[in-house]
């Protein structure tokens, strides 16, 4: 198939970016959309021009890496995925795609569509943990935890921080992300007891580092990967609540 | 509204948000109650003795104070988190979003602008007559009350202002519509046994709201 791709070319953070048109021809629709970059990125090579800059690790919709606003939407048109593993076969030979980077104020830019998502890692850093000192795992059945609980944390768990819930979001509103790292925790017994303290302290942390508000138009939920419900938005609200009153 | 006050959580003036949105839904089938008191037929009477009421029972006083106040509130926190919400992306995407998204729930600041003008309107034309802000433009009753029923009849029969308020109050619906089902979630009330019908009922009480307020408009016009 033959693309024409609009792509967010910037230098660095400190320099303006601009969109820039390359044609590429005889594309397999069985390529990801990475390797479809990948091949723009040895062409581009060939002809001595600087390469698309992107971001992307394990290439198995695991690890959270990869990101890419595709033709309005976070990871592109395939719902449930991630980029790496949208294929090419979700577009049509003589498509127009426009790619750009997430774009949110604790997103910044670093170069083409590489956006540096360390915001969240702070957030991670102000709570969203256990203390507990490390050493051989303890007999797993030592706490008991209900099925639906276990179920529940680890639907909160899936979140792999990719950032797509920021992208979509009209506010770039990191609550989906925060409250799947919340939730994780919140709903077993070994998290629970700093659950209060880690709500209000990832909270404030969120707010400090720019993030928008939540309004409640799910568009984090349409848009992630790995399917993380508004459910553990209404959780965090909870929580923080209860956290505020008690 | 001091500095501290804006350093509140994002989360903390969600919470109030909510609340206050609940409280001004309540408060708006009251004042739909007594609206509908203009469709009887007895020349004003049942309206005029409501609006009396209103106007000088001491506990309505204090719920009118809570409820300006409620009111501004609501407003002023909107305004607040708005502004954060566009600062969080100073640069905007070229492509608009494809996301999947109940259509009325980005747009809930300019609707609710729109209501903000729609009440400043409505204040103009009934409020501030009762407090003697404005003057009256119809007669005033015996006793030197304002005679809201004859001033209700006097603006909803001219047909622009009834189509201007009739377009204003679907505006409201709009707003009412994403709001009542958005205000559990900030309360933290999502549960798959009852969400479903927190949505249906935002979604009869958004219908059934304006309808009974449209309804007084076309009465005057028509009836």
């Amino acid at each position: 198939m033959d693309l024409t791709l609009n792509i967010w070319r910037q230098k660095d953070a400190k320099s303006k970016g601009r969109f820039v048109t390359y044609q590429l021809k005889n594309i397999s629709q069985n390529c990801s959309f990475l390797e479809m970059l990948d091949i723009l990125n040895e062409q581009l090579i060939m002809q001595n021009q600087e390469p698309v800059a992107f971001d992307h690790d394990c290439r198995e919709g695991i690890c959270g890496m990869c990101s890419l606003y595709i033709n309005g939407r976070p990871h592109g048109p395939d719902d449930a995925v991630t980029t790496c593993q949208l294929h090419m076969r979700k577009f049509k030979d003589g498509d127009t795609i426009v790619v750009e980077p997430w774009r949110a104020r604790p997103f910044p830019v670093i170069k083409d569509l590489l956006v540096d998502r360390t915001a969240f890692d702070k957030i991670i850093q102000d709570g969203g943990y256990i203390s507990v000192n490390t050493g051989a795992a303890a007999e797993a059945n030592n706490i008991l935890v209900s099925k639906t609980s276990a179920e529940l944390s680890m639907d909160a768990a899936a979140c792999i921080g990719c950032g797509a819930c920021v992208a979509a979001c009209k506010n770039a509103s990191a609550m989906l992300f925060v409250s799947a790292k919340v939730s994780n925790l919140a709903l077993l017994p070994q998290g629970k007891i700093e659950a209060k303290s880690r709500v209000q302290k990832m909270v404030s942390k969120m707010d400090e580092l720019g993030f928008g508000n939540c309004t409640n138009t799910y568009a984090c939920e349409a848009e992630c990967p790995k399917l993380i419900s508004r459910s553990n938005i209404a959780r965090l609200n909870r929580e923080f609540f209860c956290a505020k009153i008690a | 509204m001091n500095s501290s006050f804006l350093k509140f959580s994002s989360i903390t003036k969600k919470i109030w948000m909510a609340f206050l949105g609940l409280f001004l839904m309540l408060f708006l089938l009251v004042h739909l109650g007594i609206n509908l008191c203009l469709l009887r037929d007895d020349g004003g009477k049942w309206f005029n003795d409501a609006s009396h009421f209103m106007g000088t029972n001491y506990l309505v006083k204090i719920f009118e104070i809570i409820l300006f106040g409620g009111f501004f509130l609501h407003v002023f926190l909107g305004i607040v988190l708005q502004v954060k919400n566009w600062m969080a992306r100073p640069v905007r995407y070229k492509v608009n979003s494809k996301s999947t998204t109940p259509f009325l729930s980005k747009y809930m600041i300019y609707t609710g602008v729109i209501v903000l003008i729609f009440i400043g309107i409505h204040l103009m034309n009934f409020f501030f007559i009762k407090i003697g802000w404005v003057e009256s433009p119809v007669d005033m009753l015996e006793g030197g009350e304002p005679d809201f029923y004859t001033a209700a009849e006097w603006l909803f029969t001219q047909p622009l202002y009834s189509i201007v308020y009739i377009l204003l109050i679907i505006v409201l619906g709009f707003h009412l519509n994403h709001a009542f089902q958005a205000a559990f979630q900030t309360l933290g009330l999502e549960h798959k046994k009852y969400t479903p019908a927190i949505k249906i009922a935002g979604t009869l009480y958004s219908i059934f709201i304006p309808f009974g307020f449209i309804l007084i408009p076309i009465y005057f016009l028509f009836i």
